[in-house]
């Protein structure tokens, strides 16, 4: 049977999310709480969580997170890294007996920073060289996968419900201002670790609840500009589109979401000449970047966090605001079990996205 | 009043019109039966002239002061004030033909007694201008007295 | 002759219990096998010239003519057939080429009918195109390699000029010459009302269609026939023709007889003259002339116009496309090569080029693989049969499709494949007056338009059933699709699974 990333496996999820605009800091227990609620949205088939300003002492060093299926993997993937980064710590990342998750890779993370003499080399700026090098890895070392690679951030993913997940890696040691969380349906696939959410690069985690009917169209777009879709995955794609819109064409956040979720013809039709005119030119050079079918995508980043929902409103999600905090999930319910009494409740609506920034400043790399 | 007119640009010359007139006008209404079988062979009361460059339905104009008429020795031929269709009462025709001889465009046909259009006025149009595959007839209202 | 080599092709069977001699046949036939016998009255048939166009059968009242393919069996002969036979026949009268109108019809692989289309089940809903919108709105012309804007809401991108249709379909080129200007005025009065474009093809622009020129494509074809500034400028883009999916490398020629004064004005030639578009374009011999050529063109139409490329699908089609992006063009249209053509030499048509389905496929992926897809329209020709055909080329890559053979069809072609006698008893491929004024453009516009509005309503019923509610959506999206049939290498080069996998 092909695993995931050789096939393309539909599936449908549970997603909520938490963020504290001032920066701070959130206990993991409560995210899990959030995403446990949702059990039946999810069939133990992956779960994960990615969590924002949980490395405070490595602030300003990557941290890959990577899945290493054997020992040669673990080697191979090894001397790569160290050949391209100037690693400064190497070790398994905590995890705990739980009865539910077997059968898992060994699993390390490392702190490093990118090594300055092969990046100039390259001629790639310091945020393509990463990537390019962990693209690297997940298309050409079979057993090594780096599924998380951001700065001060991290992700956290596996075979199992989300609330399983969440006690096999300890995430109530960890404290952040933002976590997304994720849930898995996916129909016929035995799972694979890889292949759970959130999907991570560089500081982007996207979190997604859906099936886009749009995906070959986005991938063959997406994948003009030197990106491989090698997980075969929605929240790849998207991700992908994230990162190029935002990163390569210096879009601000919201402004991707509108690529993605554009407004229909006849909405654009009856705007104002200038927002005709915005639509209509995102509409022609971006068709390929459109997202169709149902899904709801919650993009987690050191800037703060979007929540898109899909054109026609086929999939659910919810928003809430308490104070500092934005709540975010599939079911409303998940956000009142951690947030009895928002200020303000609503469904989030595909012509609207949702833009939360983080307002403390990250430090920009250089 | 509504009339017909030809678009001679138009004009196929395929004479549709002269078989469908003649359906309209026989006992049976059947195309076949109308045109192969029924005796007398109805008369068609529209007429193709010219040839495959260049040609046009004629039928009655039914026109303002028609000659048919004024000439009609029995009275016979009346132009309703109403529709200002000119028609034969075929009761008070005795087929002298008169009418013929003075219709300035042809348009009387000869049967048993005097034949002419009628426009078909118990349907919505004439049997003429619905069957013409290329719309070189029209019923319309240019204007002008009844 | 005294001695026919050739056996007619088909047979008029007349059932004499439903003739009613009323001679329409006779007065509509054009190749004369309807006629009055002797007593002026009874209407006989005579077969030798009938080439099935089913003018007679259709416009029969009573239903009294069926035409028969007529059988005269040769010794059999998987070899040796009947049709290369008579082919040989007809050049040992004649010593000339073979000529044909329409595609080819020969049974080459038609890949459209071995792809089947996906549907949304369960983790997917289908969306309902009465209830929700569905659209189809196609945006054609160079896009800027990205968006700069103010802040969200304010675009400050200068755009290149942009062609908006409401539909994916457009008619293909054909020219005031070899179709009639009431067959080209029905196509652009229904493009207005579909907004989508009519192409004039390689005749000039007539002046009773000056009020279609919003949505008209202009060619510039090798002869350059009729084109001057004002015919460039009266256009929604301009087109480049360098090949035709019917007849890839050789040029076009009209006979003088089809010369009229009328065409002979749009064309900007003398009355009667052969107009012969030669093979290649005189000034382009190579990729570099034909950028010169783009820019001149663009310099013409004060860079208001896209400018369009059509090329033949040959083998090296994919490489081809990407020169002529390179080359400035704005829009590429890739031919194949069962598109149909108002007359080509037969052994040219039936014979070179490759079709449309691995064409499309090939240059859709080059241009990704060389990541310029996305900034120029790739629009494919060369046989759309029905709205699935056209589904299954967006999603193979296509921006737009153009139709021109089902359109002709709408009008009352019955692809007899004489177009190039010049008889068309349909009106549409010939200059007679008697026989072109037989074609009605108020009424053969509305069919048209009736067609490509079906097919828009399909093609929005199986991107519904797809989980798509966007052209956009579609485009490229190649695992909508699945191959039944084709082996390992049709697949790779379709760049589509097989079915069930």
């Amino acid at each position: 049977m092909l695993k995931e990333g050789q096939v393309r496996i539909p599936s449908g999820c549970a997603i909520a999310a938490i963020i504290d605009r001032k920066g701070g800091l959130i206990n993991g227990s409560e995210i899990i709480k959030s995403i446990s609620l949702m059990h039946d949205r999810s069939n133990g088939l992956g779960g994960g969580f990615a969590a924002y300003g949980i490395y405070p002492e490595h602030k300003d060093e990557y941290a890959f997170h990577i899945f290493f299926e054997n020992k040669e993997a673990h080697q191979k993937c090894e001397e790569f890294l160290f050949k391209h980064f100037n690693i400064d710590v190497a070790e398994r990342i905590p995890t705990k007996k739980v009865a539910s998750i077997s059968n898992g890779p060994d699993i390390w993370r490392y702190f490093g920073r990118v090594n300055r003499v092969r990046m100039k080399n390259s001629r790639l700026d310091e945020g393509e060289y990463v990537v390019q090098c962990v693209t690297k890895i997940n298309a050409a070392y079979d057993g090594a996968y780096i599924f998380s690679s951001g700065k001060n951030m991290g992700c956290f993913k596996a075979v199992g419900f989300p609330e399983d997940v969440g006690e096999f890696y300890m995430l109530d040691r960890y404290d952040a201002y933002l976590w997304t969380a994720h849930g898995r349906f996916p129909t016929n696939t035995p799972g694979w670790w890889g292949g759970a959410h959130p999907f991570n690069i560089l500081d982007w985690s996207i979190v997604h609840n859906g099936e886009i009917s749009s995906y070959d169209a986005n991938r063959r777009y997406i994948e003009q500009f030197g990106y491989k879709c090698t997980m075969q995955t929605d929240t790849e794609v998207i991700t992908y589109l994230f990162d190029h819109l935002i990163r390569h064409h210096g879009l601000p956040a919201n402004v991707a979401a509108d690529v993605l979720t554009a407004p229909e013809w006849d909405e654009i039709d009856r705007m104002d000449d200038e927002k005709k005119e915005y639509f209509t030119n995102l509409r022609a050079i971006y068709s390929g970047a459109l997202v169709n079918g149902p899904f709801s995508v919650i993009l987690g980043s050191n800037k703060g966090l979007l929540a898109i929902n899909d054109r026609l409103k086929l999939r659910s999600l919810t928003a809430a605001v308490k104070g500092d905090r934005a709540y975010f999930a599939s079911e409303e319910s998940a956000i009142r079990i951690i947030c009895p009494d928002p200020d303000k409740v609503w469904s989030v609506s595909g012509a609207d996205p949702v833009f939360v920034p983080l307002e403390i400043e990250n430090k920009e790399d250089e | 009043m509504k009339k017909v007119y030809a678009k001679e640009e138009l004009c196929l010359n395929c004479r549709l019109c002269e078989v469908y007139c003649k359906t309209a006008h026989s006992k049976t209404k059947d195309v076949l039966k109308a045109n192969k079988y029924e005796n007398p062979t109805p008369v068609s009361r529209i007429t193709v002239y010219g040839d495959k460059m260049l040609s046009a339905a004629v039928n009655c104009r039914h026109c303002d002061n028609p000659k048919c008429v004024q000439a009609c020795i029995t009275g016979a031929m009346t132009k309703d004030e109403k529709t200002g269709i000119v028609s034969v009462n075929e009761k008070k025709c005795i087929g002298c033909m008169t009418c013929l001889s003075v219709c300035p465009f042809g348009c009387i046909k000869t049967g048993k007694f005097a034949v002419k259009c009628d426009l078909c006025q118990d349907e919505d149009e004439p049997a003429c201008v619905k069957n013409c595959p290329n719309h070189a007839l029209v019923y319309i209202d240019l204007g002008g007295a009844k | 002759m005294a001695v026919n080599y050739i056996p007619r092709r088909f047979t008029v069977i007349r059932d004499k219990n439903l003739c009613i001699d009323c001679g329409c046949c006779v007065r509509q036939c054009s190749n004369e096998c309807h006629f009055f016998d002797g007593d002026g009255k009874t209407v006989v048939s005579d077969s030798e010239n009938c080439v099935a166009c089913h003018r007679c059968v259709d416009l029969c009242p009573t239903r009294a003519l069926r035409i028969e393919k007529y059988v005269c069996d040769y010794r059999e002969n998987a070899n040796w057939t009947p049709q290369y036979q008579q082919e040989i026949c007809r050049q040992a009268e004649t010593g000339g080429v073979l000529l044909s109108g329409m595609g080819t019809p020969k049974p080459y692989p038609i890949y459209w009918d071995k792809i089947l289309l996906n549907a949304s089940q369960v983790t997917n809903p289908s969306i309902d195109p009465l209830r929700e919108p569905m659209e189809i709105r196609t945006i054609l012309g160079r896009k800027p390699e990205k968006i700069t804007v103010e802040k969200k809401g304010k675009s400050t991108v200068e755009m290149p000029p942009q062609v908006i249709i409401e539909t994916p379909i457009m008619f293909s080129a054909m020219s005031f010459g070899s179709i009639s200007l009431n067959a080209q005025k029905s196509l652009a009065m229904a493009a207005k009302n579909l907004g989508t474009l009519f192409n004039t093809g390689e005749g000039g622009l007539h002046p009773d269609l000056k009020e279609y020129t919003d949505c008209a494509i202009v060619q510039v074809a090798s002869g350059r026939f009729g084109v001057h500034k004002e015919y460039l400028n009266n256009s929604r883009f301009v087109e480049i023709k360098i090949g035709q999916g019917a007849k890839p490398g050789i040029g076009g020629h009209l006979p003088g007889e089809k010369v009229n004064v009328e065409v002979s004005n749009a064309r900007m030639i003398p009355e009667g003259s052969d107009a012969i578009s030669p093979a290649p374009h005189h000034d382009i011999y190579s990729i570099e002339d034909l950028r010169q050529l783009i820019w001149s063109i663009k310099q013409a139409t004060d860079n208001k116009k896209p400018v369009s490329v059509k090329i033949a699908a040959v083998h090296n089609v994919a490489a081809i496309a990407s020169g002529c992006v390179r080359a400035g063009a704005d829009i590429v249209v890739i031919d194949g090569f069962r598109g149909g053509t108002g007359a080509a030499p037969t052994r040219i048509r039936d014979n070179v080029g490759i079709p449309i389905e691995l064409a499309l496929a090939a240059a859709d992926q080059r241009l990704r693989d060389e990541g310029i897809r996305s900034r120029i329209s790739l629009v494919a020709a060369g046989s759309f049969r029905c709205s699935a055909d056209i589904v299954k080329a967006i999603a193979l890559g296509a921006d737009a499709c153009y139709c021109a053979s089902a359109p002709l069809i709408a009008m009352g072609c019955h692809m007899c494949q004489t177009c190039n006698t010049g008889k068309c008893n349909w009106g549409i491929a010939t200059q007679r007056p008697e026989l072109t004024k037989r074609l009605n453009p108020e009424i053969m516009h509305l069919r048209v338009e009736n067609l490509i509005n079906a097919w828009n309503h399909e093609i929005k019923e199986i991107m519904g059933g797809m989980g798509i509610n966007s052209v956009d959506s579609l485009r490229g999206n190649r695992l909508m699709l699945r191959g039944i049939g084709l082996s390992e290498k049709e697949l790779e080069i379709l760049g589509i699974m097989h079915a069930g996998e």
